[in-house]
């Protein structure tokens, strides 16, 4: 099965959201770029992940709309929406005694009517995800008996296997040990490169963002701080006014991307001030 | 670049080849327990508090009635018909209600949907007098399907929603009420005592094919409804956000499952009475033999609650023996130790 490399584009336009007590977003308007990897950062309750949300359909917006190329996506019917769009919360939940194949094999949702059988192209979809995320050996393995990387991994499978040429995620690594949430984050990469799906994920690690994100989006008070390449984002005045945090910004000795170092009480300021 | 590659056929019969055993093992237990099914009606035919010999059975289902014994095996036959059929409807009720709440304790009786039409019912007894099943259902439907929504009400109106806790919170505080509402109107009332309490212990003696036949279109379009649901629960399973971001409309699925799951337990209750336990323990039981997939597991829970009520009742009858047990009780005692059993050997977790 060949993906064409189709970039379907986001566009948030004056974008107001929240719940009934707050507004959490505040007129917002911004493009995710097309095929590309975006990054959202921010501090806690600064609106990032209502922003995802807002974008992916679960929140309707109190006023503005999302364009997904050029069609509001309240207007889209929800399943074909779906093989356009996909999301993954950011703790999903896996019911009891599901296998890895079966919890990929719901990814393929959308892709099927009401009384669709299995067809040999949701099949493909499913081996193909499970083959991308490195889940081949696993998928007979019920999902609550993996480790967090893989479980991490089986969910990503699903979403592949569902198809979309845009992929959003909250916080995909939250909970994942280092080298995990590398794992997760490479495999996103490949998967933006090989099959150019737009990605657009809430991370709260600022390195990891700038380093595999060509875009960083930081929020601040229910708007976009700063937009741009990670060069041009990640800055220690952006750290300072976003996060209220003390820091240096270096180059990153393995790529070159900017490295954030937070200077706290104990961290021998004193030597490292220049 | 692997997820560009053209797919191998080879590798695309992966899934299928993988997916055989599962198919197989399933298949099996579903034979299995059909067998056990035809067995527990066989017993049920043929165990009474009258013992009667093969003679008088074979009579009797053949459409003979001669003897005092051709008689007693004759009227069994509708009673299992309904105990198998009320089984199936309580099984199924509680697997989707289990799914539709995701809520590993959710079953009709929790979440005061029993209990809605059980004082509906006895509304009608006491106020309104009727006296037949016909009338009996309707009040149950509605009385079910007010319960239902104020129970999902309630636990929508604070911030984030009905999540499976506040769900069972607020079905528990219902059926409380509910209930009590249920003594305060039968209590004063010592004309409809008898009537009413037989009614609530839930029972399926003295069962006729005129209890059996008005509640059969509600049960056939229950089941319907809930299989057509099926796919919907699979998705709610892996929680609001997924099921959304699969293109599941989650209130419509909800909503959809919901009236299944009422238009099952409902006539079951009218017709009945309340009976515990059964749409509690038989999915989880079934979980256990099936998997989480509800296109497997409700097929099976309708299997496991008409083998569980059927058994239950022939046993309600020998053990009490020369009266009868109703069978709303020896459920009670055989479910209850069954779920603690499946709660101790195995954390129910998130469904």
């Amino acid at each position: 099965m060949s993906h064409p490399m189709s970039h379907s584009s986001l566009h948030a336009q004056t974008l107001t959201a929240g719940y009934a007590e707050r507004r959490v977003l505040d007129n917002v308007n911004l493009t995710i770029p097309a095929g590309q990897c975006t990054a959202i950062v921010g501090a806690n309750a600064c609106g990032k992940s209502t922003l995802l949300r807002v974008l992916s359909r679960l929140l309707p917006p109190s006023q503005g709309q999302v364009l997904l190329d050029g069609t509001d996506i309240h207007r889209l019917p929800t399943r074909h929406l779906a093989k356009r769009l996909g999301f993954l919360p950011q703790s999903p939940i896996a019911p009891d005694g599901i296998t890895v194949l079966e919890l990929v094999s719901r990814g393929r949702h959308p892709h099927q009517g009401l009384f669709n059988r299995w067809r040999p192209e949701d099949d493909a979809a499913v081996v193909e995800a499970l083959s991308a995320t490195h889940m081949e050996a696993l998928a007979d393995v019920q999902v609550d008996e993996l480790s967090g990387g893989q479980r991490q991994r089986a969910w990503i499978a699903m979403a592949l296997a569902q198809q979309t040429d845009v992929l959003l995620l909250d916080e995909p690594t939250t909970f994942l040990d280092i080298n995990h949430q590398i794992e997760v984050l490479d495999l996103l990469t490949d998967l933006n490169h090989s099959r150019g799906t737009t990605i657009v994920m809430v991370l709260h690690e600022l390195n990891l963002a700038a380093r595999y994100a060509d875009t960083l989006i930081a929020m601040a008070k229910g708007n976009v701080y700063a937009m741009g390449a990670a060069a041009e984002v990640l800055t220690a005045t952006m750290v300072r006014e976003v996060f209220g945090l003390e820091n240096r910004v270096i180059a990153d000795p393995v790529t070159g991307k900017p490295m954030m170092i937070p200077l706290g009480r104990h961290g021998g300021v004193a030597h490292v001030q220049d | 670049m692997p997820i560009c590659s053209p797919m191998r056929p080879a590798r695309a019969n992966d899934t299928s080849v993988r997916r055989a055993p599962r198919l197989s093992r399933r298949l099996t237990v579903a034979c299995a327990l059909v067998v056990l099914l035809l067995l527990a009606m066989a017993l049920s035919v043929a165990f009474g508090a009258r013992q009667v010999g093969l003679a008088e059975i074979i009579a009797a289902v053949s459409g003979r009635v001669e003897t005092l014994g051709d008689a007693a095996v004759a009227s069994r036959i509708p009673r299992t018909l309904l105990a198998l059929l009320a089984g199936a409807a309580l099984a199924i009720s509680g697997g989707v209600m289990q799914g539709l709440t995701r809520n590993p304790l959710a079953d009709p009786g929790l979440l005061g949907v029993n209990a809605g039409a059980a004082l509906a019912v006895v509304m009608g007894i006491a106020w309104f007098r009727i006296d037949d099943l016909a009338h009996y259902i309707w009040f149950a439907l509605g009385g079910a399907a007010l319960a239902a929504v104020g129970v999902y009400a309630i636990a929508s109106v604070a911030r984030g929603g009905a999540t499976p806790l506040r769900l069972a919170l607020a079905g528990a505080a219902v059926t409380a009420a509910l209930s009590s509402l249920t003594t305060a109107i039968i209590l004063p009332r010592g004309d409809i005592g008898g009537l009413v309490q037989s009614w609530l212990v839930g029972g399926v003696g003295g069962a006729t094919y005129a209890q059996i036949l008005p509640i059969l279109p509600f049960l056939l379009a229950g089941l319907v409804i809930s299989l057509l649901a099926a796919r919907k629960l699979n998705l709610l399973a892996l929680g609001d956000d997924t099921a959304a971001g699969l293109g599941e409309k989650v209130a419509l699925a909800r909503a959809l499952s919901a009236i299944g799951a009422v238009l099952l337990c409902a006539p079951v209750t009218a017709a009945c009475g309340p009976i515990g336990f059964v749409g509690l323990v038989v999915p989880h039981a079934c979980r256990l033999l099936a998997g989480g997939d509800y296109r497997w597991l409700l097929p099976f829970s309708a299997l496991g609650g008409a083998i569980l009520l059927t058994l239950s009742d022939v046993l309600g009858r020998l053990i009490a023996r020369p009266d009868e047990l109703d069978v709303g009780i020896v459920t009670a005692f055989i479910g209850a130790p069954v779920f603690i059993w499946i709660v101790r050997r195995r954390k129910v977790g998130a469904l």
